[in-house]
């Protein structure tokens, strides 16, 4: 992979998300909707802690990050410009890294404006840093991981609101197999398993503020198989 | 020189190009024709690198298509099929962005975005985004695109679709002149158009070569018979009567109608005979005047439709 390639890519769909106002209204929505549940309850409680908001991202990102990748592949399918991109001297796993950088620089603007909250709570009351950062580690880990599913599932249609849906379906059952719900629920190899498969048990453990090499590698893993997945996809306009 | 032989595409069981093989020489205009769903685009597709063959090989320059994919493919320039592009990018946005995922160097790259911007007749709607482009300029950012590298060979799959008379005439002019220097590969079920670019012709119907030869050769090559028009003024029963006796008539029918006793015809002759004087003759006879009198040579659209008739 030639990184002058990738970084022309990058540069061009990043630059795409600003070109259209949907960026502005997502970053937005993005702030407004979590600052809001956040500060719901956060004077009853009266701690200097973002634990309650490091909780939630979970769920904002199930919506968030389809959002994000849907339009990555099925407009390029749908305009037909795919053809223009796959006949140029590129390899498709430059490609797919490129979109997939781009889509994490766009969240990774997300969550840089959203570091508001912190320094908010932190004038207020004595914040305790260390599980801040470790808390955005995990968000950017688990963003990631959401984001190189999505961006695969955006390669299999030419319909960005079908990309959308599937997306967040997928990123929903890959979230829950984890949660103590499901986990409880089965016997206990089983429960094992679904406890390492599932995204949202790792988030956990970095949100805590301990970042463990099991959860860096279960994430690395989890998103190198999707972008895999991507190439292979997209290489299947070759099949015989 | 790009040698295609044998090749194959087939989607699920229909193939849609089936057992091509042929050469495109270096420096040459060569005229893909075909009605649409011949097989032209799959096979520009295929040449292209943007699918693989099922069956069959390209050998550009003793580059393989599969193997050396990337390699082949900087030297291509490609204008697909109703030209997609970026919508949202402004024209030089996105011929900014074509050059350095080429990997060309930025001093090059303002260069050769110079040189097209020239060519193409760009320069007053570089800012505009090409969503906002009429179809002529969306066609000459295309075209501006895939020649931006200055590949050897230039791939162009119907490149006047969609535009108007004095645009086609542009777009035409514009190809000739890249054709001087270049390989061109033109795709189109427009005769005009290949009759007027092309140095060569491959006639392609069901995925099959059906005819190949420059315009002329393909002409001379299908119209076994000659073809005449005449107007004359006369009985127009008594003249599809009399015509036909003559040696050499093979039909007469109708063309068109000017007055109620002035008519033109079209006369089928055996190759390679003249007529005129025995018509002549045979008006003087009659007592009916020749008012037009004309050969028609063969068309290469005649030729495409003999060619492409299933």
């Amino acid at each position: 992979m030639r990184w002058q390639t990738i970084k022309a890519i990058l540069k061009k769909e990043f630059v795409t998300y600003f070109n259209s106002p949907i960026a502005y209204i997502f970053i937005g929505v993005f702030l407004v909707v979590s600052m809001w549940l956040f500060f719901q309850d956060f004077f009853l409680l009266g701690q200097a802690t973002i634990r309650g908001y490091l909780s939630l991202l979970p769920w904002i990102f199930l919506f968030l990050t389809p959002a994000i990748t849907m339009r990555l592949w099925s407009e390029e399918k749908r305009s037909g410009t795919i053809e223009v991109l796959l006949t140029l001297p590129v390899k498709d796993s430059e490609v797919v890294m490129g979109k997939f950088l781009s889509s994490l620089a766009f969240l990774g603007v997300n969550l840089l404006l959203s570091l508001t909250l912190p320094i908010t709570v932190a004038i207020m009351g004595p914040l305790d840093i260390g599980p801040v950062i470790g808390g955005y580690l995990g968000a950017l880990f688990l963003g990631a991981a959401y984001l190189s599913l999505g961006l695969y599932i955006s390669s299999l249609t030419r319909n960005q609101i079908v990309a959308f849906l599937l997306a967040i379906v997928a990123s929903f059952i890959f979230f829950i197999i984890g949660s103590n719900m499901v986990v409880d629920s089965v016997s206990l190899w089983l429960a094992k398993i679904l406890s390492f498969i599932g995204l949202g048990s790792h988030f956990a453990n970095i949100a805590k503020g301990v970042l463990d090499s099991r959860d860096v590698i279960y994430y690395v893993t989890f998103i190198a198989f999707f972008l895999f997945l991507n190439t292979r996809s997209l290489s299947s306009r070759h099949w015989k | 020189m790009i040698k295609i032989k044998d090749l194959t595409k087939k989607y699920d069981d229909l193939a849609a190009v089936d057992n091509i093989s042929l050469e495109i020489k270096e420096g040459e205009i060569l005229g893909f024709l075909g009605p649409n769903g011949a097989g032209k685009t799959t096979t520009m597709k295929i040449l292209t690198g943007f699918m693989a063959p099922t069956s069959g090989s390209i050998d550009f320059d003793g580059l393989d298509i599969i193997e050396d994919s990337i390699a082949i493919r900087e030297k291509i320039g490609y204008l697909p099929e109703n030209n997609p592009l970026y919508e949202d990018m402004k024209v030089y946005e996105y011929l900014a962005f074509m050059g350095r995922v080429r990997g060309m160097k930025r001093d090059q790259l303002l260069k050769r975005m110079k040189v097209m911007i020239e060519l193409a007749g760009l320069k007053s709607v570089l800012k505009q985004p090409i969503m906002e482009l009429s179809k002529g300029y969306r066609q000459r950012v295309g075209i501006a695109q895939a020649m931006l590298h200055d590949p050897e060979i230039l791939i162009l799959d119907e490149p006047t679709s969609g535009l108007d008379p004095n645009q086609i005439v542009e777009i035409r002019s514009l190809i000739k002149k890249l054709g001087e220097q270049k390989t061109v590969v033109l795709c189109s079920h427009i005769m005009q158009e290949v009759q007027a670019t092309c140095d060569r012709v491959i006639i392609i119907s069901e995925g099959k070569i059906v005819g190949q030869g420059t315009p002329a050769e393909l002409t001379a090559g299908v119209s076994g018979n000659d073809a005449m028009y005449v107007k004359i003024k006369g009985n127009e029963g008594v003249i599809l009567e009399e015509v036909v006796k003559l040696e050499d008539v093979i039909e007469i029918t109708k063309a068109d109608k000017e007055s109620e006793d002035i008519r033109g015809y079209n006369l089928t002759i055996t190759a390679g005979k003249d007529i005129r004087e025995e018509l002549f003759k045979l008006a003087i006879d009659n007592n009916w005047s020749i008012l037009e009198s004309r050969k028609e040579a063969a068309s290469l659209e005649d030729v495409f439709r003999k060619l492409t008739k299933s």
